[in-house]
């Protein structure tokens, strides 16, 4: 039986971290660096959409950033409309989780195979990216939104929650910083919640084991279909942020690189964690700002070589693998100390001149 | 009449154009069950392969038949080297680390050549046909290749003694490698051969739509959708969903325009694989090759 979330202390220092961050950030940097890590914000929660779905789902797709673009272009076009941005945001979330609801049926009602499911994903995401590369002419509006093609929409309103700093815009990086970071708090401190939940280990023992969970009874593809739009819905959510901390949002939101992104920020931080994703979405993209303002190297090389670097070498991720070497560390200590073999923590053999063969 | 000469030829050559865009694709996967998401950018590989070499004065079909696919084969052969052979039996790791060399790929080409447009003229002009339309002959060199390739793959793989030892590598590598196969060899050889013939696909696409290093992204689509649908059989696979996407894409194309085409090609594929969802050849012509 794993220990409950509340006594989890691993838990409670992600939190703890996230607090201080949130309101400390803002007094202690100046305002630039303060509105660059917005940005690092946005897309950890973009990465907890999909560290979700694949890590406690088992469901790999390729195409995250369909749901992605599709929640920044629904809060782009609602926003403009309605002249709030409240609900909006809302809705920001619910028409990708619906899109991905109905993307998940065909899927998973199928029984696709999972690299199938790859493809599927894939292949959505690109034909969104084209289907709106495709709108730059007047007749593509709704409402009194153009869509304007690969020319992206411009002036997006800046974020305003009812109830938080008493519904104006976020003008302010600093103020924008604390409620950015709050929504990933929500969202991190709700998606330990649920895994924890009943719901969330069904999941997990679906991705174990899809036959051996039908078996005891539980609709696989029902619940895949859940995960898959939730976390279609959190996606969305990151790219409704992320259009309004940009106020402006053009398809290369739909693009190949924000879906290989994703990937590669769960892959390194470690499939099967959470916090893992999110250090890996920071700190890779703070890697790539820094070699981009260098002008060294071309941005997609460096994120290609990542890539295969991470599937050949380290493909567990670097919080599993941490995890796993501080074990083995603390294992081989506590083995010295009680006077065993370090490697085999067997008893030592009785004293002889020569070396057992092995 | 006319009108409907035109619109046969037109559907032809979106099928023989899937055909050659996902005929090396499906090789790779058929055989080995790899699925090598660089497909697009070893396509564009090939098309700068032509396009350079004809600048360099070696003339165009020398570039399209034979430079292209040398180049891109032996790239191929690197890159199985290097990666693929690491990664076998782990789909979706094979998967993550193409698409790493996907990105790798598009991010040099810029670095080497500079993110513009590149072309050469299509070459071979236009016959016309009745006294309002014409055809550009091209078309016909691109169904002839397509035709060739099946054929050659059919014959070979049916045929030959190499036909018969991939293929039975394909079915069992273990029982293959214990009667005394090369199983390592053959893999290599397999996965040069489909990106050869993707770098052929590449040259003939190069004098179409001109060169430029994110062009992968505009046909990998195509041509997983293609591969997926059709399922594991190299031949039939290929050509029964090539043809079935084709036609349709090609008959919403004509009615609405190309970018609702390719929507309609991944409609049909999506509610093929609902019902089909080890594509066609899972189901129907399950013993073809």
């Amino acid at each position: 039986m794993e220990k409950p979330l509340y006594k989890d202390i691993g838990f409670h220092l992600c939190v703890i971290a996230g607090l201080v961050v949130m309101f400390g950030a803002p007094r202690y940097f100046d305002i630039f660096e303060v509105y660059t890590y917005i940005s690092y914000v946005v897309l950890a929660i973009y990465a907890l959409s999909l560290a979700y779905i694949w890590g406690f789902g088992g469901i790999l797709s390729f195409g995250q950033s369909a749901f992605f673009g599709l929640g920044g272009y629904t809060f782009a076009v609602a926003s403009i409309n309605m002249g709030t941005t409240g609900f909006p945001f809302l809705l920001a979330f619910a028409i990708p989780a619906l899109f991905g609801a109905a993307v998940g049926y065909f899927m998973f009602y199928g029984r696709l195979s999972d690299v199938y499911m790859g493809v599927v994903t894939l292949v959505v995401a690109l034909i969104l990216f084209k289907l709106i590369n495709h709108t730059a002419g007047p007749e593509y509006s709704i409402g009194s939104a153009r869509l304007g093609g690969f020319n992206g929409i411009p002036s997006i309103p800046t974020l305003a929650l009812p109830g938080v700093y008493g519904g104006v815009e976020l003008l302010d990086p600093g103020q924008m910083f604390t409620v950015y970071m709050g929504i990933l708090l929500i969202v991190y401190v709700g998606l330990r919640l649920l895994l924890a939940s009943d719901f969330g280990r069904v999941s997990v023992s679906v991705r174990e084991n899809e036959m051996r969970s039908s078996l005891l009874g539980y609709d696989v593809r029902r619940h895949k279909v859940i995960v898959f739009a939730l976390g279609a819905g959190i996606a969305g959510m990151a790219g409704a942020m992320w259009a309004t901390y940009q106020t402006f949002i053009d398809p290369n939101a739909f693009s190949l690189e924000r879906s290989a992104q994703a990937l590669i920020w769960v892959m390194a931080g470690g499939v099967g964690t959470l916090i893992g994703p999110i250090l890996g979405a920071v700190g890779l993209q703070w890697l790539s700002i820094t070699l981009g303002e260098m002008q060294l190297i071309n941005n997609l090389v460096l994120l290609g070589v990542i890539l295969i670097f991470l599937v050949l070498i380290l493909p567990k991720g670097i919080v599993p693998s941490i995890r796993m070497w501080s074990l083995d560390l603390f294992t081989v200590m506590r083995r010295q100390r009680e006077g065993l073999d370090p490697r085999t923590g067997e008893a030592p053999p009785p004293a002889s001149s020569s070396q057992p063969a092995e | 009449m006319d009108f409907a000469v035109i619109v046969f030829v037109e559907m032809l050559r979106a099928v023989a154009w899937l055909v050659l865009l996902a005929g090396g694709l499906s090789i790779i996967f058929g055989m080995m069950r790899v699925i090598n998401i660089a497909h697009g950018e070893f396509l564009m590989l090939g098309g700068y392969t032509v396009v350079i070499s004809s600048q360099q004065g070696v003339p165009l079909w020398i570039g399209i038949l034979i430079l292209a696919p040398i180049v891109v084969g032996l790239f191929g052969i690197l890159v199985e080297r290097l990666i693929i052979q690491w990664l076998y039996g782990r789909m979706i790791d094979s998967l993550l680390a193409t698409w790493g060399l996907s990105l790798l790929m598009i991010g040099g080409i810029t670095m080497i050549f500079g993110n513009t447009t590149e072309g050469v003229s299509a070459p071979l002009g236009a016959i016309g046909v009745g006294e309002t339309y014409s055809i550009a002959v091209y078309n016909f060199v691109i169904i002839g290749c397509a035709a060739l390739f099946l054929v050659g793959i059919y014959a070979v793989l049916k045929y030959t003694r190499w036909g018969l030892i991939a293929r039975s590598v394909m079915q069992n590598p273990g029982m293959a490698q214990a009667l005394g196969v090369n199983a390592t060899f053959v893999y290599m050889a397999t996965f040069g051969l489909g990106s050869a013939l993707t770098g052929l696909a590449g040259g003939l696409l190069a004098p179409l739509t001109g060169v430029v290093p994110s062009m992968g992204v505009n046909f990998i689509g195509q041509a997983f959708i293609t591969v997926v649908t059709g399922g594991a059989a190299v031949v039939a696979g290929t050509l029964s969903s090539a043809a079935a996407l084709g036609t349709i894409s090609q008959a919403v194309t004509f009615g609405a325009g190309p970018v609702y085409g390719d929507a309609a090609l991944l409609v049909a594929a999506l509610i093929l694989l609902r019902i089909l969802p080890q594509g066609i050849t899972g189901r129907i012509f399950t013993r073809s090759i």
